[in-house]
């Protein structure tokens, strides 16, 4: 049991330091790879032949909007995730409380 | 790995959307036949996909002073293989193509044999040869997860690099390298974080549901394979 605290903490601890150690001591503007690979294109001469037709009804998303429909995203998975971990544990306390009984 | 809108051709999307149509579609067979025959696991089957919406949204910032997402698909292919795997990560790129406008319609074929096939096979196979090795649930999630998320980014330098090659005739090579630059040297510390977060995971699981794991050990690495 006390393994597996260890292997939570280090394991968070080892994520945290990795994310925060970037962001302090590696420069840069932290633009997204996915952009970065379309204007490598647009190096070679490579002119796209559509643009985002999302951008044509409701126009580019404003950066607050973007980051407030990737929290949604990321909800719908954190919504899951805990609902599993929840029922997990209360089956587990129900298992335990029949095997004391 | 989203290949934006228009920066493929469309005879490339075309040839990426063939690709993935037949893992896309035993994917489907086999979701159905998971959900009819053993209703049970639903709850792993949504986990899977959670994992997924949860993780690939995450911009994380790397080493190269750019961020870019992991994409949490180690979980979905361990337990299910790569055909469920390709469904579930089609569902959220078009969460993402139609409402962030992150990749696109027309690059959807391409973007899911990156980060829903080709990527976690390679996953698959380390999960399977680690713990045919007798490697714990830890360390092989770790590097199936790690690998995975890596090779998908690996999988879209080759895809943009044989679209310069058609389309303005660069040289592969050249394109190979400046495309890796891009996405794959970004992506290392990001696969080794979600290595780590998935291996966690997977060892919250094997402690408290081992059971699950025989979802696992049952699953082939064979894409079109329906058994389940």
């Amino acid at each position: 049991m006390a393994n597996d605290k260890m292997i939570y903490i280090v394991g968070f601890a080892v994520v945290a330091i990795m994310v925060v150690g970037i962001l302090a001591f590696v420069p840069g503007d932290y633009g997204g790879s996915d952009d970065a690979g379309g204007e490598e294109a647009e190096k070679y001469g490579y002119v796209p032949w559509l643009t985002d037709w999302i951008d044509a009804i409701y126009g580019e998303l404003p950066g607050e909007i973007e980051a407030m429909l990737f929290a949604v995203q990321s909800a719908i998975g954190a919504v899951i995730i805990g609902y599993f971990i929840g029922t997990n544990s209360a089956r587990k306390k129900m298992a335990a409380g029949a095997a004391a009984e | 790995m989203h290949i934006m809108e228009g920066y493929l051709d469309p005879i490339w999307c075309v040839v990426w959307f063939a690709v993935m149509a037949p893992f896309f579609i035993v994917g489907i067979i086999k979701l159905r036949k998971i959900l009819a025959e053993h209703p049970e696991q639903k709850m792993t089957v949504a986990l899977s996909g959670a994992f997924i919406f949860l993780i690939s949204s995450l911009k994380l910032p790397s080493v190269t002073g750019s961020c870019a997402h992991p994409t949490g698909t180690g979980i979905a292919v361990v337990f299910y293989g790569v055909g469920v795997c390709s469904v579930l990560s089609t569902i959220v790129l078009i969460f993402q193509a139609l409402l962030i406008a992150h990749g696109g319609f027309t690059t959807l074929g391409a973007n899911c044999v990156s980060m829903g096939i080709i990527g976690p096979l390679i996953g698959l196979i380390f999960w399977k040869v680690l713990r045919k090795a007798g490697a714990n649930v830890f360390i092989s999630m770790f590097f199936a997860a790690a690998i995975a998320d890596l090779m998908t980014y690996v999988v879209t330098a080759i895809q943009m690099s044989l679209n310069l090659v058609t389309s303005v005739g660069a040289n592969f090579i050249d394109a190979m390298i400046d495309m890796l630059s891009v996405y794959a040297v970004t992506q290392i510390p990001l696969a080794i974080v979600e290595g780590i977060v998935l291996a966690m995971f997977a060892h919250y699981l094997a402690t408290s549901r081992a059971d699950i794991f025989e979802i696992a050990d049952s699953n082939k690495i064979n894409p079109f394979s329906t058994e389940v």
